[in-house]
């Protein structure tokens, strides 16, 4: 096996040393399901988070749906229907069949664990949605309650490998101490999420794509990283992006005249395409005063902006923008090679928006209901093998190695300046007109400077102990955004969320999965997607 | 951003330093903490939610300071009303009526 020549390949050690049957990096949604699921195994589990496993992440703060569906064929089938053209034909039925059971169980565990779902009018309890905070919460305290040890506040900077390539652990800073953590595992699960490069869209500043950076530094491949164009309607100069009561909105200009064509769904690269040269504003006038009491209660947060700068959005119009939300509700991510959500690199797992959600929601928007769905399934089935593999090799005496690259490996030139390079990495991927509108020229100039700013990076000295979190941030975004656009350059054509302006038409020579990796030099490949005709979608 | 500590309000349990996904609060000895680096928060207000005091106050505004005061918000009623909103309080929030929340399902 090849290592990037960047590679630091050194003994490590650290403040903080532990050993682990698994390790977990993140703690979101999938990292408790996938530490939950390892210790039910048996295994020795340590999760660590960036910031702190209950709060962290774009669930916590949000409210979301959960793709919950009772396991009758005709409400099944009808669930899977009705995403599959809009997913662009790339989704795996047998995996949307999977991601339903394994869907349906958690949930019922979450309220076995005393979750508090409301219940219908015939006093059914109603089980497809959650609020981020309460389910965080019973999320954290179960994970604790499994034996798990978290570490809050431990961003990881790098994974290990022992001399085969396999991954051995990983290590990172404590940031809140000023010194260094080290944790050997046989297995590791990147719950990382997706990568929304900065944005501040809800939840989101936390999600810069490091595990996409970790795994490719050993080895592991991407798929689907053109979709990642998802971009979510907040208030202008505000964070929440919750973007489904805009389906109630008339969208108009300044002066108060309509915007043709405009729409929250189906029509936001419209709001997309005015944003860039003038002000959107929108009006809640489609929904009446018991649609406002629902609202109200389905989504608090949705109005809190609002409310604190006194506007009221159902009489009022009031100032919109789209913020980036990248691969976050995009769907693109490490690539799956089976059933337990494995990637390519032994002893690695990947799960929630930091795995490729291709296989269950194809080529459009994996936010909401599905990628719930996906949490807490990928999650529970990365975590379950990452718990049989790592205490399968309990005891073995492994040589434990550094594998991260550029901005912690040591190198001849400057350390990075990792504001800059963030704002530089920014400055391609946000704007609508590259990203969310795309062009192979556009796309082509981008990657000329993208590509500019990988070269001259990868020869930096390693960041020291207090910049090296930001660093390692940068050069994540910087590496998800040259798989974004070189798997976006290849995609020649228009599918799903991935929209060329120069390829407008959806070509079915192209029903395939785009895979992608290296860092110096970033290959693309193809993988057949599941065809329709192997397995019928119909009832 | 959060913009707001209430020196009234605050009992310097220190909930707010741990919780923080972005690390934006630094605790000080002997005292309430601190909003140390402001430009990390992302808004998501998590601190507050989490603030059993109700003493911060995050303002909707991502990108820029608005320098709204303890005074303003106190005679706003503002402090602790998100997690109101969401239901971390006793007694919870009360659910609209079914046929109410149904509104929601046909858009």
């Amino acid at each position: 096996m090849a290592f990037p020549p960047t590679a630091a390949s050194t003994i490590p050690t650290a403040s903080l040393e532990l050993d682990a049957d698994v390790l977990v990096i993140g703690g979101g949604p999938a990292g408790t399901w996938a530490a939950i699921a390892a210790a039910a195994r048996g295994a020795k589990v340590i999760l660590a988070d960036k910031g702190f496993c209950g709060s962290s992440g774009a669930t916590a703060p949000s409210g979301t749906g959960v793709w919950y569906v009772p396991p009758d064929p005709a409400r099944r089938a009808k669930a899977m229907n009705s995403r599959w053209d809009l997913g662009g034909r790339l989704a795996d039925p047998a995996w949307m069949r999977r991601v339903l059971d394994r869907t349906y169980d958690n949930v019922n565990q979450l309220a076995e664990w005393g979750y508090p779902f409301s219940d219908d009018a015939e006093g059914r309890s109603i089980r497809n949605g959650l609020d981020g905070p309460d389910y965080m919460r019973l999320m954290r305290k179960r994970t604790k309650a499994a034996g798990v040890k978290i570490l809050d506040h431990s961003p990881a900077l790098e994974l290990l490998r022992d001399d085969s390539g396999a991954v051995a652990g990983a290590a990172g800073v404590r940031r809140q101490k000023a010194d260094t953590w080290l944790v050997r595992a046989n297995a590791v699960v990147i719950a990382t999420g997706g990568c929304a490069f900065l944005s501040k869209a809800l939840g989101c500043n936390v999600l810069t794509g490091d595990g996409l950076l970790f795994a490719a530094e050993l080895g592991a491949e991407l798929s689907g990283m053109e979709f990642s164009t998802a971009y979510a309607m907040a208030l202008e100069g505000g964070s929440v992006t919750k973007t489904r009561f805009y389906d109630w909105a008339t969208f108009t200009f300044e002066d108060g005249s309509p915007i043709p064509g405009a729409a929250s769904k189906g029509g936001r690269s419209v709001i997309a395409r005015v944003l860039q040269s003038r002000r959107v504003f929108a009006q809640l006038d489609k929904a009446d005063a018991e649609t406002e009491q629902a609202m109200r209660y389905a989504q608090p947060n949705f109005f809190l902006p609002l409310d604190r700068v006194g506007i009221d959005p159902f009489r009022q119009r009031f100032p919109v923008t789209l913020l980036l939300e990248g691969t976050v509700r995009g769907t693109g991510g490490l690539r799956i090679v089976d059933s337990t959500c494995a990637t390519t690199v032994p002893g690695l797992y990947a799960a929630g928006d930091a795995a490729t959600r291709e296989l269950v929601c194809g080529a459009f928007t994996g936010g909401g209901s599905h990628n719930a769905a996906w949490a807490m399934s990928s999650g529970y089935w990365a975590g379950s093998a990452a718990g049989e593999h790592g205490r399968h090799l309990r005891g073995r005496n492994r040589t434990v190695l550094r594998a991260g690259g550029v901005g912690v490996a040591d190198g001849s030139g400057r350390a990075i300046d990792a504001a800059t390079l963030t704002r530089a990495v920014q400055d391609e991927v946000w704007p609508y007109d590259r990203n969310y509108l795309r062009s192979g020229e556009r796309l082509t100039d981008s990657l000329g400077r993208l590509d500019g700013l990988w070269s001259g990076a990868r020869t930096a000295q390693a960041a020291s102990l207090d910049e090296a979190q930001r660093t390692r941030e940068g050069v994540a975004m910087l590496a998800t955004s040259r798989w974004m656009y070189r798997s976006a350059l290849s995609r020649t054509e228009s599918r799903g969320m991935h929209k060329r302006e120069d390829f407008p038409e959806k070509d079915d020579n192209q029903l395939h999965y785009t895979t992608s990796g290296g860092l110096d030099e970033i290959w693309i490949g193809h993988e057949r997607a599941p065809s329709p005709e192997i397995e019928v979608l119909a009832a | 951003m959060i913009e707001v500590i209430s020196e009234d309000r605050c009992t310097g349990c220190n909930i707010c330093v741990n919780v923080c996904p972005t690390n934006v609060f630094a605790p000080v000895a002997d005292g309430i903490p601190v909003i140390a680096r402001q430009d990390d928060c992302q808004t998501c207000f998590m601190c507050e939610v989490y603030c059993p005091d109700d003493a911060l106050y995050v303002a909707p505004h991502a990108t820029e300071i608005t320098h709204v005061t303890v005074a303003e918000l106190e005679a706003r009623d503002l402090f602790g009303s998100y997690r109101k909103s969401i239901g971390w309080i006793r007694g919870g929030r009360p659910r609209p009526a079914p046929e109410i929340m149904q509104r929601l399902e046909h858009r």
